[in-house]
C-alpha cells in the first residue's frame, strides 16, 4: 500500500472518567483516564464484554459517557457532539458499506455529504482506489466483493475524508486466517504510512501485539495495563494480563534458598520474591536438555507443527507446561523428558 | 439436460392442473363480457358493446378507485415506512405491542371497522359523503402491509450499522434515512405498495358501507353490476378492471426496479 500524504494533523484524544452504565443497570466501563498521543497506534485488548468496544464507542461518539466523563480531541471536549460531527474515520467488524452505492459511491460518499466539489471528488476516490490496489472494483456493487475485498473498501471509505483519527472495531474478525494477516500487515504499513491517530479493538492478543505502538489491555470494564507490546507481554502487571497475553506455565511450590521449589524439581531463581507460592514463564524460556534438568517430567501430549513441536509436559500435578522444541525427533505420549527454565523469564504474581 | 424422472412431470402436470384451474374463471368471466349473448354462448358472436356500456355507465368508478388506490399508497408511505423504521430501530415491549396492534384492521372484519367509522364521524356530513372517508378506511387496512414488508427487510439488515457507518462519514439524521435507509429497504417498499394499491383496488367489504351513491368504487360497482344489470355487462366490467390494473401493476413494478447506481455527487 503506497503511503499518501495526510493532510489534516492527527489528534490526541483524552478521555476523563469516562464510565459507562447502560439503561438496565449493567456497568460496561469504570471510570476510565486514559491519552493517546496524535499519531500513536492504541490498541484495546480483551476479551468479549471486557468494555474495550464501549470504550471506541464512546471515543467515537455513538455512545455517550455517564455524566462527568469527558472526551477531549487535542484541547476540545466533544463529549456533546455526536458521530457525525467529530470528523473521525470508523471501520467495522461487518463493514457496514452501503449496498446501495458502488464501490466508488461509498467512498465518495463522506465527501459528498461534505458538499466537496465534483472533480475533488473524484480524484479522492480515485487516489483512494489506487492506496487500497481496487482500482478494478470502483464500479463493483458491495454485494459482488469478498470479505478482504469489502474491508479495503470500509478503509477507503474511513480515510477518503482526511479523518482526524482512525477508530477501527475488530476489523479482521470476520476474515478467515491468512487474509487476516496479510491485511494486518497493510493496515500496520497504512497507519504508520498514514501518521494517523488509530484505536484499534481487537480480542486476538496477535493482531494487538502486531499493530499496537501502545496496549489497553482491559477486563471486566476496567484497565488491566496498558503499555508497549513488549512491556505488556514480559512484564505482565496482573495474572490475567500474564495469561491473556501469550501462553504462561505456571507452577506451585515455595521458594528455598535461591531456587523454586516444586513437585518436579527445583528452579534456580536468584532474584526470588520472598514468599512466592507460585512461578509463571513462557513456553520459549523453557528448553528440553538431556542431563542436570531442572524439572523432570513425562510427554502428556505432542504436536508437530512444522517448524517446531509444541509439548504438553506433566510436571508434578498441576496444569501440564507448554514447550516448545525445534527438535527433530518424534516425541511419545509418556515419554520422560527433562526441562531447564531461562531464570531471567521466570516471573511471580 | 439430465433425464427428468416422473415425479418432475407429475409435478409439472400439477402445477398446470392449479394454473388452469386458476385462470380458466378469468378467462371465461371475459370472453363472457365480449359474448354478444351469454345464453347462447360464444355463437352469439363477440362484441365490444358491454365493454362501451361499462365505459359510460361506470368510468367514474374506475377512476374514483384507481384515484383512492394511489392516494391510499401515498398515505401508507408516508405513514408506514416511519413507522416500520422506527419499530424497527426499538426493540422494547411497546414497539412490539404496537406492531400487533396495527394488524388489528386486518383481523377485525372490515365490516366492523366501517360500522366503527361510521358510528364515530358518520355525523360530519362533508366528511361522510366526501371520497377521503374512503380513503380513511382504505388506509386503516392496508396499513399494516406496508408496515409489515418494510419492516421485514429493515429487520434482515443491519440496520444499526449502515447507520452508523453513515454518520461516521458525516451524515445527518435526514441524510441517513434519504441516502441509506431508504434505498435499502426499497424491495420492502416496492412489495408494501403493489399489496396496497391491489387491496385498495379491490376492496369491497368496508367499502360497500362507507360509500354514497356518488363515491362508488370499482368493486362496488361491480357488485351493483351482478345485482342489477346483465351478466355481460358485469363480465365486462371484470375484463375493464383487469386491463386497468394489470398495466398499473407493471408500471409500478417497472418503475421501481432498481438501476445500476452511479457516483452521485449531489449532497442531498
Amino acid at each position: 500500500m503506497t503511503a499518501i500524504a495526510h493532510r489534516s494533523s492527527p489528534v490526541a484524544i483524552a478521555l476523563q472518567r469516562c464510565a459507562k452504565t447502560f439503561a438496565d443497570g449493567t456497568r460496561a466501563l469504570e471510570p476510565l483516564d486514559l491519552t493517546i498521543n496524535a499519531g500513536e497506534t492504541i490498541v484495546f485488548l480483551g476479551p468479549s464484554g471486557c468494555g474495550k468496544t464501549t470504550t471506541l464507542r464512546i471515543i467515537a461518539g455513538l455512545e455517550s459517557p455517564d455524566a462527568g466523563g469527558k472526551v477531549l480531541f487535542d484541547d476540545t471536549d466533544v463529549t456533546p457532539l455526536g458521530i457525525e460531527k467529530r470528523n473521525i474515520g470508523m471501520v467495522f467488524q461487518s463493514y457496514a458499506l452501503f449496498p446501495n452505492m458502488s464501490v466508488a459511491g461509498n467512498i465518495a460518499y463522506g465527501l459528498t455529504i461534505r458538499k466537496r466539489p465534483r472533480a475533488e471528488i473524484a480524484a479522492r476516490v480515485a487516489e483512494m482506489l489506487a492506496m487500497m490496489r481496487i482500482e478494478a472494483l470502483a464500479d463493483r456493487s458491495i454485494d459482488q466483493l469478498s470479505g478482504g475485498q469489502r474491508q479495503r473498501v470500509a478503509l477507503a471509505r474511513a480515510l477518503a475524508v482526511r479523518p482526524r483519527a482512525l477508530l477501527l472495531d475488530e476489523p479482521l474478525t470476520a476474515l478467515d486466517a491468512k487474509l487476516r494477516d496479510s491485511l494486518r500487515l497493510e493496515i500496520d504499513q497504512l497507519l504508520r504510512g498514514l501518521g494517523i491517530t488509530a484505536v484499534y479493538v481487537t480480542h486476538d492478543q496477535a493482531e494487538a501485539m502486531a499493530l499496537g505502538d501502545r496496549i489497553v489491555v482491559m477486563e471486566h470494564g476496567r484497565v488491566a495495563q496498558v503499555g508497549r507490546p513488549r512491556d505488556i507481554y514480559q512484564r505482565p502487571s496482573t495474572r490475567f494480563v500474564a495469561e491473556f497475553v501469550g501462553t504462561m506455565n505456571r507452577l506451585s511450590g515455595s521458594v528455598q534458598g535461591g531456587a523454586f521449589v516444586t513437585a518436579g524439581g527445583r528452579i534456580p531463581w536468584p532474584e526470588a520474591p520472598a514468599g512466592a507460592s507460585e512461578v509463571l514463564f513462557r513456553p520459549e524460556d523453557v528448553s528440553l536438555v538431556e542431563t542436570g534438568a531442572h524439572l523432570d517430567g513425562t510427554v502428556a501430549a505432542a504436536f508437530f507443527l512444522g517448524d517446531r513441536t509444541r509439548l504438553f509436559v506433566q510436571v508434578g500435578d498441576g496444569k501440564p507446561l507448554v514447550v516448545e522444541t525445534s527438535a527433530r525427533r518424534d516425541f511419545q505420549h509418556g515419554e520422560a523428558v527433562g526441562l531447564n527454565v531461562d531464570p531471567r523469564g521466570l516471573m511471580a504474581l | 439436460m439430465r433425464d427428468r424422472g416422473s415425479l418432475f412431470y407429475a409435478q409439472l402436470a400439477f402445477a398446470l392442473l392449479v394454473c388452469a384451474f386458476l385462470i380458466a374463471p378469468v378467462i371465461l368471466s371475459m370472453l363472457a363480457g365480449l359474448t354478444a349473448n351469454y345464453q347462447v354462448g360464444i355463437r352469439s358472436g363477440l362484441t365490444w358493446r358491454w365493454v362501451g356500456e361499462v365505459w359510460s355507465g361506470y368510468r367514474e368508478t374506475i377512476f374514483l378507485s384507481i384515484g383512492i388506490a394511489l392516494a391510499c399508497l401515498a398515505c401508507t408511505l408516508v405513514l408506514g415506512v416511519p413507522t416500520a423504521y422506527v419499530l424497527a430501530k426499538r426493540q422494547g415491549a411497546l414497539a412490539r405491542a404496537l406492531e400487533e396492534l396495527l394488524v388489528m384492521p386486518v383481523a377485525v372484519p372490515g365490516l366492523a371497522t366501517a360500522l366503527a367509522l361510521i358510528v364515530t364521524y358518520g355525523g360530519a356530513g362533508g366528511f361522510r359523503t366526501s371520497w377521503v372517508f374512503i380513503l380513511v378506511g382504505h388506509v386503516l387496512f392496508t396499513l399494516p402491509f406496508m408496515v409489515r414488508s418494510v419492516l421485514a427487510v429493515l429487520m434482515a439488515i443491519d440496520l444499526r450499522t449502515l447507520e452508523e457507518g453513515a454518520a461516521s462519514l458525516g451524515a445527518s439524521f435526514r441524510q441517513r434515512f434519504f441516502h441509506v435507509v431508504l434505498p435499502n429497504c426499497r424491495s420492502g417498499i416496492v412489495a408494501g405498495s403493489l399489496m396496497v394499491v391491489t387491496l385498495s383496488m379491490g376492496e369491497f367489504n368496508m367499502t360497500w358501507l362507507l360509500h354514497t351513491p356518488l363515491n362508488k368504487t370499482l368493486p362496488v360497482g361491480l357488485a351493483d353490476a351482478y345485482a342489477s344489470l346483465r351478466l355481460e355487462i358485469a363480465s365486462a366490467y371484470t375484463l375493464v378492471f383487469f386491463l386497468m390494473i394489470v398495466p398499473l401493476l407493471l408500471l409500478m413494478q417497472a418503475l421501481s426496479r432498481p438501476r445500476p447506481r452511479k457516483l452521485r455527487v449531489e449532497a442531498e
